[in-house]
């Protein structure tokens, strides 16, 4: 019977074991050895060279540049997203007070409003970005021929050409396709919040911005910070926008390049697979930092109810 | 209520509709463009086209290839989500259900790649693929995409297989059944409500990927569908064929959306569910 066991356990773990070692296992852990070398990942001939990328890595412009678009990103991007998501997770759910004699309900038509903020989260990435890199197209976009519409042609611009700009504008295409995810996953918490706690602030006489943030951000603040955690790494990532809507290499005078993006031209553009590698690990490095700050900030006392 | 309820709420329905145009209006804008003519795009950008011009559908799926990239997408993700499932499953039953020597490590070792950013991965992982002849062909990235999304899939369904009660396998297989029929026949049916939220995760997620196929797949005939538009966006924005590019785009969104839904329960269930524990 045990040595049955033992075949079926391994009968049933070997493949998926197999596989997830050989394609996801062994590629993350090759990157940080070859981070070490000078391969340019044309020849198969390399040499250990310590930690000369490293030392490049350090005085190199434009990954200084990148790590600051991504930090930029870090900071804005979830920031912007889960505000509004809180906001309108609130509204649908708490913000028609008074209706069916309850004390909180959402508004008229919640999830109708549910459904449609959810589009862009089952669009790909790559698609969003694409449609966005039409609708910023200044000659033919629907933004410049919207604000020409209005008479406002003074604010048209040449969004993503302009280095001022263009990073702003992939925010704002981030922060566009990623809302309707934390209204539906807030929107979840917050129905599982005791309909009393807020029959009692109601009571006290607390209102709608009070209610906010005395029970409702409290009770869904672990939800919060998984949030920010994945919204955090996809901030990180910002391959495909950066790829697809900006003009390459990494958008005009480098505007847009973020570390993900600098890692693939690196590899496939100069021929540079050692110091890619590195750049790559340099990410690993800022995500790791980044997951750790959020955990350690976001650590209070848990809300048993 | 008072009259400040009565402000309040024209002003949180305000700031609910401008969300709600300012999500729908790019794509119904896309759908305008698509069934205009390239003079009409650039010379009314806003405006309702004057007629209703399927012809760049056809012409977007028959000459821009959309309806092969279709089809592309379509045998890699099917293969792909029948492997994720099967094997994700296999795996998290073992771990959810079996006491052996190493089983945290594994577990872990599946888990931990939940938080590593695929890119680091993604160099050395090409010269895998290249070495193993994998690169541009279907098999090699129907099993890229299965060995990436098993952390979420292991995670995900070895802590539902421990909520499962463990009396009905045990009945099983004192009545004789074997490990791997109770499995087949016993567990899998009852764990399907997590089986299809994780489907619905790993179905959308694979079927969005973008960054893996760009890399590991480059042959223009194996092109999946994320991929070939926007390979397609770069080479017609010189020629000038804004109609098909706009019908390309309206035709990889429409499935997605129409299967979202008639499904939006269920996704919306499906993709949070990993979020909340």
């Amino acid at each position: 019977m045990q040595h049955g066991k033992y075949r079926f356990i391994a009968g049933f773990l070997a493949l998926p074991v197999i596989l997830y070692a050989v394609f996801v296992i062994s590629p993350f852990v090759q990157a940080i050895y070859y981070s070490f070398t000078d391969w340019t990942g044309l020849s198969s001939d390399f040499e250990m060279v310590g930690f000369k990328n490293y030392d490049w890595l350090l005085h190199d412009d434009i990954f200084w540049k990148a790590v600051g678009h991504n930090v930029l990103l870090l900071l804005v991007v979830p920031l912007v997203t889960l505000g509004l998501g809180l906001f309108f997770a609130f509204m649908l759910n708490v913000g028609g007070r008074g209706r069916k004699n309850a004390a909180v309900s959402g508004v008229r038509g919640s999830s109708l409003y549910k459904v449609i903020y959810f589009f862009p989260q089952v669009l790909s990435i790559a698609i969003v970005a694409l449609l966005f890199q039409f609708t910023y197209n200044p000659r033919n976009g629907a933004i410049n021929a919207f604000l020409g519409g209005i008479g406002l042609d003074a604010l048209q611009q040449q969004w993503l050409a302009d280095p001022k700009l263009a990073l702003w504008c992939l925010m704002a295409v981030m922060v566009w396709s990623n809302v309707g995810f934390y209204v539906v996953l807030f929107s979840a918490g917050m129905s599982s919040i005791p309909k009393d706690f807020y029959e009692a602030a109601l009571l006290d006489g607390a209102n709608r911005v009070k209610t906010f943030f005395k029970i409702t951000l409290p009770l869904l603040w672990d939800t919060v910070q998984t949030g920010w955690i994945y919204m955090g790494i996809i901030a990180l990532d910002a391959f495909a926008v950066v790829q697809i809507m900006t003009v390459g290499p990494g958008g005009p005078a480098d505007s847009t390049q973020v570390m993900g993006y600098y890692v693939y031209t690196k590899t496939f553009h100069d021929g540079q697979a050692g110091r890619a590698t590195t750049i790559g690990v340099a990410m690993l490095i800022v995500t790791l930092v980044f997951a750790v700050i959020v955990t350690r900030l976001g650590r209070r006392e848990r809300l048993e109810y | 209520m008072g009259s400040e309820g009565r402000v309040l709420n024209v002003f949180s329905h305000g700031i609910l509709v401008i969300w709600g145009l300012l999500v729908t209006l790019p794509l119904l804008w896309a759908v305008m463009s698509s069934l205009k003519t390239d003079k009409q795009i650039f010379t009314s950008p806003w405006g309702l086209p004057s007629a209703l011009h399927f012809d760049n559908w056809s012409r977007a799926w028959s000459k821009s290839n959309i309806g092969d990239f279709f089809l592309n997408t379509i045998l890699v993700v099917g293969c792909s989500l029948i492997g994720t499932m099967l094997l994700g499953s296999m795996a998290a039953y073992i771990l959810a259900r079996f006491e052996f020597p190493g089983k945290r490590f594994i577990y872990f070792m599946f888990v931990g790649g939940m938080s590593f950013p695929i890119i680091l991965a993604l160099v050395p992982l090409f010269f895998v693929m290249k070495n193993m002849s994998l690169l541009n062909t279907f098999h090699g990235l129907i099993l890229v995409y299965i060995a990436y999304s098993l952390p979420f899939t292991v995670f995900f369904l070895t802590s539902f297989f421990k909520t499962l009660p463990s009396s009905v396998a045990e009945a099983a297989l004192i009545d004789g059944a074997s490990h791997t029929r109770t499995f087949f026949q016993v567990m899998l049916p009852m764990a399907k409500p997590g089986l299809i939220s994780v489907g619905i995760f790993n179905f959308l997620g694979q079927w969005n990927q973008y960054m893996l196929p760009t890399v590991l797949n480059t042959d223009e005939d194996k092109r999946v569908l994320t991929q070939g538009l926007v390979q397609l966006a770069a080479s017609q924005q010189y020629k000038g064929d804004w109609s098909a590019l706009f019908a390309g785009l309206v035709l990889a969104m429409l499935p997605v959306l129409a299967v979202y839904i008639l499904f939006q329960r269920q996704v919306q269930a499906g993709l949070t569910a990993g979020a909340l524990k």
